[in-house]
């Protein structure tokens, strides 16, 4: 997405896209390897949440971002549309702070620190889980112990019933924005340790949707989103061996896309304006390996190796702008990680964990901009050291300790940021009273910070190389109930409920200097979040007839307290934002969904709500944003015979055709209707 | 019937979230917002009021239009929604300037590519005329002159040169255009000659660093005066005077006041110790403010000057007199009220905030303060009461 620094009379103005990064493709993650529902992991004792498998799939979602807005806590910003960016933020404490995991291993994104989830396409996806402070697996890479929340999406991977050497999948969508988009998966099976998977996706969408705002007793207008359209294709490969005390994987990756951005729906006079025309093409390339020995029961090892290329262009053509742009950026990663795990008794284990990265980013644009850039390289050796520990009156614990060395350099000998030396703590506690009552109470508290990015600080002109990391600081106190039954109605209830408080401490913000036309990067921002996030889920049984729910609640009250809002002595006329709310963040939101499954019927509904917020500037009358709920419906059948199985849905999405924005001026469909097909051999 | 019972509770809660759907209440026409703040002030001379225009930040379609009223005291935010609620998306996205011309109020929106006319009375709509990258007014003798980046395509394949173009204020109709510098800020008009500041500011490092000049009978630039790099206001005095300010690179070079002679058309003086964001003529009190910005510091630094015409020399080095000036963070906006002599600066705070007006009394003590809507900066004083 491109977040547009304002052009203008003033500066080399340039514009500051927001490119993505598929960067990094990981190997399966052991905790997240099943295939059911992961939250029951016995290992896990900080707050997850995760949707897998089948009830993954029957949400009637297209990409990862669209699946997790089910998830409690977490906020998608979405900029409208398949292509429209889309990012995770969960608390409140800002997409950069979520670390993206696909397989394992995180994705980076070294220009700009956020990722885009509307490009990880559902297709493929087994598990999606959101982790708040960190996996607590204990045996893991540094990078997993390195940010303030994480996202983890898990691939399929190949598993072969009876004899069977070969599996294929085909899928097919169609539906509203003009969309096409076709699949195919060949796993095959060499021999009993040996495996491997093919994929390959190819997408195209015109992205043209109808949007209308109406005012009560005002304008009506009806438009057309333009611009938005995207082709992408997909390609994976990878190779699985799984022997008696060791299993190794290796994976290359290729994504390429072309699309254009509409930009806000401002007022437009469309005689003569100066369309948006922007176009943004990428391509994404990795390949990575993991090996893992877990061959005694004192000690495993896990070594991983990465390496990304990235490619990213952003066009403003000359016909429909005042200032055209030709840009291109280049990033390289080369990433190593070990990490060893010791048991020193059957109830307390370390693990130490030592992660190279290092990154590069190049980049084209006009002569000014070529003159100025640094051309930045990192290198950032991440060391972690954690405990884990379980006593026997129901009490787990774990410690871990996180070193993190950032070093700078510019390739054309520009100066660059100081060197980073940090330290930070966290702990995660669980108690389980009472071993036959499925009750555990858990509390965590995190200390981590994202690193500036190049774009913060070496951005040309705008970036600001003193610019000090970004603190947040996390305390969580929750309780969950979960409990499954072989008998009776009720199958499966789970419950829980966490508080937190969260602090983000020299918050980077993007502020103009003399006037709008010229930026710069500051460590400006406090802000303060008191939260509550609730999920429940319950499975009822009546014979053939399957019937569940999950129902999803947050309450965040996320206040900025940056000491120059304080407005003092001026008098009643002057209003005071400190201490309001911050943009975009709902007070209230949740979700519910409700699946029935009878046969070879499936009858999906999903609700989601996002109450009152406001938009950027104080938390005034200007600034309100209505809340927005949109509901959608799906339904599929599944046929067998003898040779290979089918399944077809039909999803109808926003059923009410509700007009929203979840960021102002970036509407959003109205009802849209996607058809699936998918034959399985 | 377990299941059937079942089934028919799942209907229920699915229409019931249903209902819930779809009866979300309207969105309402925004209202304006009026707050009393000086209740003693009154009409001096025959300024009833003035109008204040607030940028919005960009993308936003948060341009937005304010009044104050000498008769009553009161500020009112945001009056344009209210009073032109079948104008699609209000104001639009970014208000760059604001003058009055007879008795039509003119605003110029940029990011939105038009200018808005409205009844200086009512601030109702009277016209819109489109302007790519519209950026700031000027009038004479019936024609309104409206600066803008966008020239031509054709002329510079890779920087798109600026131009005037020239509106008839009774029809409200594009009788012609001037292609000027690149980037083309402010404009002053002096007898028959129209002086265009030009930036090229989207050509960094190789600014524009000249003054268009445009002979107004036959529309057309004349030649250009060489003054310095990314030029921005330009204001004419009551001898034969013109002031530019330059804004620097925020880097090495700063911003810097010139003096251009009428006359010869030449650089008369240098004014390298004041720097100029922003500057409006009262009588021969030149009011200049500056918030310039430092790339290499990463600072900003902020003054305030009044120059005395007559002389050309700076009278004051400060003058707001009472310390508000440490309260304001970002000084946008300047006016002097002309019989008065009371004179409003306002505050961009951080840009996202909303703004601040605050109003001294020529003595330069604090008299008020407002919230006005996101970056306020301009403000158009008026003789006619907004009914």
């Amino acid at each position: 997405m491109a977040f547009l620094f304002p052009a203008g009379g003033a500066s080399a103005s340039f514009r500051f896209t927001y490119p993505d990064s598929l960067g990094v493709y990981g190997n399966i993650d052991d905790t997240l390897n099943q295939v059911v529902i992961t939250a029951r992991n016995t290992h896990e004792i900080a707050p997850v949440q995760s949707l897998s498998g089948e009830k993954l799939q029957k949400l009637s979602t297209f990409s990862v971002s669209d699946a997790l807005r089910y998830f409690s806590g977490v906020q998608i910003k979405d900029y409208g549309g398949i292509g429209g960016l889309k990012t995770i933020n969960v608390r409140s404490m800002g997409s950069q702070h979520v670390g993206v995991f696909y397989d394992g291993v995180q994705i980076t994104n070294a220009q700009n620190g956020t990722v885009d989830l509307g490009r990880f396409s559902m297709d493929n996806m087994e598990v999606l889980s959101v982790y708040n402070g960190q996996k607590s697996a204990v045996f893991q890479s540094a990078k997993d112990f390195s940010s303030a929340s994480a996202l983890y999406m898990v691939s399929r991977r190949p598993v072969f019933e009876d004899a069977k050497n070969n599996n294929w999948v085909f899928r097919g969508k169609t539906g509203s924005f003009d969309l096409g988009n076709v699949s195919a998966l060949w796993e095959h099976r060499y021999n009993e340790h040996v495996s491997s998977s093919v994929n390959a996706e190819f997408l195209s969408t015109s992205g043209k949707y109808k949007f209308r705002y109406s005012k009560d007793g005002g304008y009506d207008t009806t438009e057309v989103r333009r611009n938005g359209d995207v082709t992408s294709f997909r390609g994976e490969a990878a190779v699985f061996g799984k022997h008696e005390k060791f299993d190794w994987f290796g994976k290359v990756y290729f994504y390429e896309s072309e699309r254009g951005y509409p930009g806000a729906a401002v007022k437009k006079d469309y005689g003569i304006s100066l369309l948006n025309e922007d176009r943004q093409h990428d391509r994404n390339f990795f390949a990575q390996s993991s090996f893992t020995y877990s061959g005694n029961d004192f000690y495993s090892l896990k070594f991983q190796a990465k390496y990304s290329k990235d490619y990213m262009n952003y066009i403003m053509p000359p016909h429909s702008t005042v200032q055209p742009a030709n840009n291109k950026y280049w990033q390289d990663e080369i990433y190593f990680s070990a990490a060893g795990l010791l048991n020193l008794t059957d109830f307390w284990s370390v693990n130490i964990s030592g992660d190279y990265q290092w990154n590069r980013l190049d980049a084209k644009g006009s002569d000014m901009f070529d003159a100025n850039f640094s051309f930045p390289r990192r290198h950032t050796v991440l060391a972690a050291a954690a405990t884990s520990a379980r006593l026997p009156f129901g009490l787990s614990a774990q410690a871990s300790l996180l070193y993190t060395f950032v070093h700078d350099e510019s390739a054309k000998d520009m100066e660059v940021a100081p060197d980073k030396s940090i330290f930070t703590p966290s702990l995660i506690l669980s108690y389980r009273p009472w071993k036959k009552l499925g009750l555990e109470f858990r509390a965590f508290y995190k200390n981590i910070f994202r690193m500036p990015t190049f774009n913060d600080l070496y951005y040309v002109q705008i970036g600001n190389r003193l610019l000090r990391p970004e603190y947040a600081v996390q305390y969580d106190v929750g309780a969950v109930y979960r409990k499954s039954f072989q008998k009776g109605v009720l199958e499966s209830l789970d419950l829980s409920v966490d508080g937190y408080f969260n602090q983000v401490k020299d918050k980077i913000i993007a502020t103009p200097t003399s006037n709008q036309l010229v930026w710069t990067m500051l460590n400006l921002g406090y802000v303060e979040i008191l939260g509550t996030d609730v999920t429940a889920s319950i499975g009822l049984r009546f014979g053939e007839f399957l019937l569940s729910g999950r129902l999803s609640y947050t309450y965040q009250n996320a206040v900025d307290l940056t000491e120059n809002k304080k407005d003092e002595d001026l008098g009643e006329g002057v209003v005071n934002v400190y201490g309001d709310q911050i943009p975009y963040i709902p007070w209230h939101s949740g979700s519910v969904t409700m699946n029935c499954v009878f046969r070879n019927w499936d009858l999906n509904y999903s609700f989601i709500y996002t109450g009152e917020r406001y938009m950027l500037g104080g938390n005034i009358p200007v600034n309100y944003i209505l809340p927005w709920y949109t509901s959608d419906i799906a339904v599929s059948r599944k046929f067998t015979f003898s040779k290979f199985g089918m399944k077809a849905s039909l999803e109808v999405n926003n059923l009410f055709n509700q007009q929203y924005e979840v960021v102002k001026w970036y509407p959003m469909p109205g009802t849209n209707f996607k058809i699936v097909l998918i034959f399985e051999i | 019937m377990n299941i059937r019972k079942n089934i028919i509770a799942v209907c229920i809660a699915a229409a019931f979230c249903s209902g819930i759907s779809s009866c979300r209440k309207g969105d309402p026409v925004l209202p304006s917002e009026p707050v009393v703040v000086n209740p003693w002030d009154k009409i001096s001379g025959d300024i009833c009021g003035f109008y204040l225009l607030n940028e919005g930040n960009m993308g936003s379609n948060k341009a937005s239009l304010d009044h104050y009223d000498y008769s009553t005291g009161v500020y009112t935010r945001n009056i344009y929604g209210e009073r032109n609620p079948f104008e699609v998306k209000d104001l639009g996205d970014v208000g760059n300037d604001l003058k009055i011309y007879g008795n039509k109020l003119w605003a110029v929106i940029n990011c939105s590519n038009y200018v808005e006319v409205m009844d200086v009375s009512t601030a109702k709509h009277i016209a819109k005329i489109a302007v790519p990258n519209c950026r700031y007014l000027a009038f004479k003798d019936g024609y309104a002159y409206v600066s803008a980046y966008a020239g031509p395509v054709q002329i510079d394949p890779d920087a798109r040169i600026g131009m005037v173009v020239k509106i008839d204020t009774a029809d409200f109709k594009i009788v012609d255009s001037c292609i000027v510098g690149y980037q083309p800020e402010e404009i002053a008009i002096v007898d028959d000659k129209m002086y265009v500041a030009n930036s090229g500011g989207y050509r960094v490092p190789n600014y524009d660093r000249t003054v268009s000049v445009i002979d107004i009978p036959s529309f057309e630039e004349t030649h250009k005066i060489d003054v310095d790099i990314n030029l921005h206001r330009i204001v004419p005095d009551r001898h034969g005077k013109l002031y530019v300010s330059s804004r620097g690179d925020y880097y090495g070079q700063h911003s810097k006041t010139y003096v251009i002679d009428v006359e010869t058309e030449e650089v008369h003086e240098t004014m390298d110790n004041l720097p100029n964001s922003n500057m409006t003529l009262c009588g021969d009190s030149l009011y200049v403010y500056s918030n310039e910005f430092s790339y290499i510091t990463k600072e900003w630094t902020v003054s305030y000057a009044i120059l005395d015409t007559r002389t050309g020399r700076v009278v004051t080095r400060n003058f707001i007199t009472d310390g508000t000036d440490k309260k304001i963070k970002v000084p946008y906006a300047i006016a002097v009220h002309p019989v008065t002599r009371d004179f409003f600066v306002s505050d961009a705070k951080d840009y996202v905030s909303p703004g601040v007006l605050h109003c001294f009394s020529k003595d330069g003590k604090r008299k008020w303060s407002v919230t006005t809507g996101d970056i306020p900066s301009n403000i158009a004083f008026t003789d006619k009461k907004l009914e």
